[in-house]
C-alpha cells in the first residue's frame, strides 16, 4: 500500500525535469540537459517498478487503488480532484511509457547532438512524458483530459520543433487541428457522463455505467471513440499522423508510435463498461479499426519515405488494437499496444539511426546495402521487422495472433467477425510485405547512395545503439508477458482487476494452432514475396511494386484520396462560407450599414453648413427675424 | 413742465431701436455697426425707464444699470477686437471677416 502511494512520484519526476530545464535554460547546455531529462525518466521508471511490485503484492480484488489528492474544482454538485487511479491497467501503461520513454530520451541525446534549442527539446520531451503519465494515471475523466490535451500540445510543439521549415510548422498545425475533432468528442462524452451519472470519477462512473440506458451508453462509447480516433489516427482522422513525421525522429518514436497514439486505445479499454453496455459502438470500433489497418497498410506499400512508411504502419497496427477493442478482447489490445511500443519504437529509432548516418536523407530510393555500414542498426531493425511481421517467436507474433484469434472467436456479438478476421489476416500479409520491402530497400540491394552522399554512411554512436539493442531484446522476447498457455497468461491475469471481462479465447488448442499457423504462413508469404522482388535492389530507381500496381499504386500513394476528400468536404464549404461572410455579409451588409449611416449624416451636414455664412450681419438678420417672429406669436396669442 | 404721455417715450424708443437694427444690417463698417448696437441698447434702456415710471416699479430702473454695466464691458471687448482687426488689415469691412463660413 505504501509502495503504491509512491505513484505520485511517477509524473513528479518528469515534472521536476521540466521545471529544472526551464529555470536553467540559460545555463544548461548540451549534453547535460539531455542527461537530466533522461535521469528523470529513469527515475520515473524505477518508481513505476516499485509501484508495480507494491500493487502486485496486493490480492487481486484490492488492486484498484484510488489516491485522492487535493481538490481541483468544486462547483455545486461537481467536484474534481488531482487524484490518481493506480491499477494494473494504468501501471502497465506507466511501465512501458517510462521504460520506452527513458530509452528514447537517451537515444535523443545522441540524435539531437549539435542541434539548436537542445535544452528546449528535452524540456518538451519531459513535459510530454509528464502529460502522458497524467493521462494514464488520472483518477477522473477531467484529469485524464488534462493529460490528453497536454500530450496534444507537446505533440504540436515537437512536430513543429524545426519550425523554420514551413512544412514542419504546417504539420504541427494539422496535427493540432485534426486532434481537436477528437477532443470535441471527448468533451461531449464527459458532459454526457456527468449529466447521467453525476460524477467524472473514473471508478464510480464505470461502476455505475450499467445503470445507463443502451442508447446513452452507446452514445458515450461512440463519443469516446471519436476522441480515441483523433488521438490514435483512426478512420479519416489518420491524416495528421503521416505529416507528423516532420518532427525529429525520436519524437516520432516516442509520441507517434509508442505512447501518445495509443492513448485512444487506453481510453477505450479504461472505459470498457460503456462499450459493454452499448454493443453497437463495439461494431463501429471494430469495423473502422479493421479497415484503417487495411487502408494504411496499402498506403505503406508504395511510399518511399522511410519514416512515412513507418507512420502508415503505426496507423495500421493501431487499427489492429481497435479491432481487438471492438470485439471485446481488451487484454489483447493492451498486449499488442505494449509489444507494438517495443518494436515500433525500435523501427523508428532504427530509421532515425539510418538518417543520422546518411546526412538526414529519408528517401529509401537512395539507400540500399546499408547493413555493412551500420550493423547494429541493421540487426535490431530486422528484429523489429520480424516482430511486426508476426514471425514466431518474436513479440509481435503473440500479440497479433491473440487479436486475430479473438476476432475469429468473435464475442460481444460483433457482426461479420469472420470477415473482419479476413481483413486482419490480409493486412498481416501486407504488413509483412511492406516491411520486407523497407528492410531490403534500406539494408540490402544495390548501394544507390553512392552519387548522392559526400561520405560513406556510418554507424550511430553508442548513445543511440544501446537503446536500439535494449528495444531489440524487448521486441524479441516481449511476447513472454502473455503466452497463450495456462500459467503463462501473465498480462491477462494481471489486467483482470482493471478489466474484469472474460478474455476471448480459442475453443481448443487445435483451433488456436490452425489460426496461428495461418497467420505465420501469411507473414512468411509476405516476407518471401518482398525478398524475391527486392533482392536485386532497385534498377533505374524504379520500384517493382509501384510499377506493377500501376494506377492502383498511385491511388494508394495518394492515401486513397482521403486528404483531398477531407479538403473537399471540410475545407471547401468552410472557404465558401468564409467567402460569403467576408464579401456579401461583412463588406456588403455590415460595412454598408455603417457607411450608410455615415453617408446620411455627411449629406445632411453638407446641406446644413451653407447656413453658416460667416457674415456677422447675416447672423444679426437671423436673430432679428427670429425675435420678430416670437414677438408676433406673443401678439397673436395675446399673452406673454 | 407739461406731462408728456408714456406712449411718446415708447414710440421714440421703438424708432431708435429700428434705426439701430436697420443700421446694423445695412452698414458694413464695423465701427458704425458697433454704434448701431449701442443705439439699440439705449433704446431698450429708454423703454425700461419709461415702464418703470408708468408702472411705478423700481425694478425697470435697476435693470438699466445692469444693461449699462454689460454694455460697458461689451464696448471694451468689442473695441479691442475692432482695433486688433484694423491693425492687421487696412479699412476692412465686417463682411471680409468671414473665416467661420461653413
Amino acid at each position: 500500500m505504501d509502495a503504491v502511494r509512491l505513484a505520485w512520484l511517477i509524473p513528479g519526476f518528469p515534472l521536476a525535469g521540466v521545471v529544472i530545464l526551464y529555470l536553467g535554460r540559460r545555463f544548461l547546455k548540451e549534453p547535460l540537459s539531455g542527461w537530466i531529462a533522461t535521469l528523470m525518466m529513469a527515475g520515473a521508471f524505477v518508481m513505476s517498478v516499485v509501484v508495480y511490485s507494491g500493487l502486485h503484492s496486493l490480492p487481486d480484488e484490492n488492486r484498484q487503488v484510488a489516491l485522492k489528492g487535493v481538490e481541483w474544482i468544486r462547483a455545486g454538485g461537481f467536484s474534481a480532484r488531482f487524484g490518481l487511479l493506480v491499477d494494473p491497467l494504468s501501471v502497465t501503461m506507466v511501465l512501458f511509457v517510462t521504460g520506452v520513454g527513458a530509452l528514447i530520451h537517451m537515444y535523443s541525446i545522441g540524435y539531437m547532438h549539435g542541434q539548436e534549442r537542445f535544452t528546449r527539446f528535452f524540456t518538451y520531451l519531459n513535459l510530454f512524458a509528464f502529460s502522458m503519465l497524467v493521462l494514464v494515471l488520472g483518477g477522473n475523466y477531467l484529469l485524464l483530459f488534462l493529460g490528453w490535451e497536454g500530450v496534444g500540445l507537446c505533440s504540436y510543439l515537437l512536430v513543429s520543433f524545426w519550425f523554420e521549415r514551413p512544412s514542419a510548422a504546417r504539420a504541427g498545425k494539422k496535427a493540432f487541428v485534426t486532434n481537436r475533432v477528437g477532443d470535441f468528442g471527448f468533451m461531449l462524452a464527459m458532459f454526457l457522463i456527468f449529466s447521467h451519472l453525476g460524477t467524472l470519477d473514473i471508478l464510480s462512473a464505470l461502476s455505475s455505467a450499467p445503470q445507463l440506458g443502451r442508447g446513452t451508453a452507446t452514445a458515450v462509447a461512440l463519443l469516446l471513440y471519436l476522441a480515441a480516433a483523433g488521438k490514435s489516427a483512426q478512420g479519416p482522422l489518420f491524416i495528421w499522423l503521416p505529416d507528423a513525421m516532420e518532427g525529429p525522429t525520436p519524437v516520432s518514436a516516442l509520441i507517434h508510435a509508442a505512447t501518445m497514439v495509443t492513448a485512444g486505445v487506453y481510453l477505450l479499454v479504461r472505459s470498457h463498461p460503456f462499450l459493454e453496455h452499448g454493443p453497437a459502438a463495439g461494431d463501429v470500433v471494430a469495423w473502422v479499426g479493421a479497415f484503417t489497418a487495411f487502408v494504411a497498410a496499402t498506403i505503406a506499400l508504395t511510399n518511399f519515405d522511410i519514416k512515412r512508411v513507418l507512420a502508415y504502419s503505426t496507423i495500421s497496427q493501431l487499427g489492429y488494437m481497435f479491432l481487438a477493442v471492438g470485439v471485446g478482447a481488451y487484454t489483447a489490445a493492451i498486449f499488442h499496444m505494449v509489444t507494438h511500443a517495443f518494436f515500433k519504437a525500435l523501427l523508428f529509432l532504427g530509421a532515425g539511426s539510418v538518417m543520422h548516418g546518411m546526412e538526414d536523407n529519408q528517401d529509401m530510393r537512395v539507400m540500399g546495402g546499408l547493413r555493412k555500414f551500420m550493423p547494429i542498426t541493421a540487426l535490431t531493425f530486422m528484429v523489429a521487422w520480424l516482430a511486426i511481421s508476426g514471425i514466431v517467436p518474436f513479440a509481435g507474433f503473440w500479440s497479433k495472433d491473440e487479436i486475430l484469434a479473438a476476432t475469429w472467436v468473435g464475442g460481444a456479438g460483433v457482426s461479420a467477425h469472420y470477415f473482419l478476421w479476413f481483413v486482419g489476416a490480409v493486412t498481416a500479409l501486407l504488413t509483412a510485405f511492406y516491411m520486407t520491402r523497407q528492410v531490403w530497400m534500406v539494408f540490402y540491394g544495390n548501394e544507390r547512395w553512392r552519387e548522392k552522399l559526400h561520405h560513406d554512411p556510418h554507424e550511430s554512436p553508442k548513445l543511440m545503439t544501446i537503446p536500439l539493442v535494449a528495444l531489440g531484446v524487448l521486441s524479441f522476447a516481449g511476447g513472454a508477458i502473455n503466452l497463450p498457455k495456462e500459467g503463462f497468461k501473465n498480462l491477462t491475469e494481471w489486467l483482470h482487476a482493471a478489466v474484469p471481462v472474460k478474455p476471448l479465447e480459442v475453443h481448443s488448442f487445435g483451433q488456436g494452432f490452425v489460426l496461428s499457423t495461418i497467420a505465420v504462413i501469411l507473414g512468411v508469404i509476405g516476407i518471401l514475396a518482398g525478398v524475391r522482388i527486392y533482392n536485386r535492389g532497385l534498377r533505374h530507381g524504379e520500384d517493382p511494386t509501384v510499377v506493377r500496381l500501376g494506377a492502383l499504386g498511385r491511388f494508394f500513394d495518394r492515401g486513397w484520396g482521403i486528404d483531398p476528400a477531407i479538403s473537399w468536404f471540410v475545407d471547401r464549404p468552410g472557404r465558401a462560407i468564409g467567402d460569403v461572410l467576408a464579401r456579401p455579409v461583412d463588406q456588403g451588409l455590415i460595412d454598408g450599414a455603417v457607411n450608410g449611416v455615415a453617408a446620411v449624416f455627411a449629406g445632411l451636414a453638407r446641406a446644413l453648413r451653407k447656413v453658416q455664412t460667416g457674415f456677422v450681419r447675416n447672423y444679426a438678420l437671423t436673430l432679428l427675424s427670429g425675435a420678430t417672429v416670437v414677438l408676433f406669436i406673443f401678439l397673436i396669442r395675446g399673452t406673454v | 413742465m407739461t406731462n408728456v404721455p408714456g406712449a411718446w417715450y415708447l414710440t421714440v424708443a421703438a424708432v431708435i431701436f429700428c434705426i439701430g437694427a436697420v443700421g446694423l444690417l445695412v452698414r458694413r463698417n464695423a465701427l458704425v455697426m458697433f454704434m448701431c448696437v449701442e443705439l439699440m441698447l439705449n433704446a431698450v434702456n429708454l423703454t425700461f425707464v419709461t415702464f418703470a415710471r408708468m408702472l411705478d416699479d423700481i425694478g425697470g430702473q435697476v435693470f438699466v444699470f445692469f444693461t449699462l454695466v454689460v454694455a460697458a464691458a461689451e464696448v471694451v471687448i468689442g473695441l479691442a477686437l475692432i482695433v486688433s482687426i484694423f491693425r492687421r488689415r487696412q479699412g476692412a469691412t465686417a463682411d471680409d471677416i468671414s473665416l467661420l463660413r461653413g
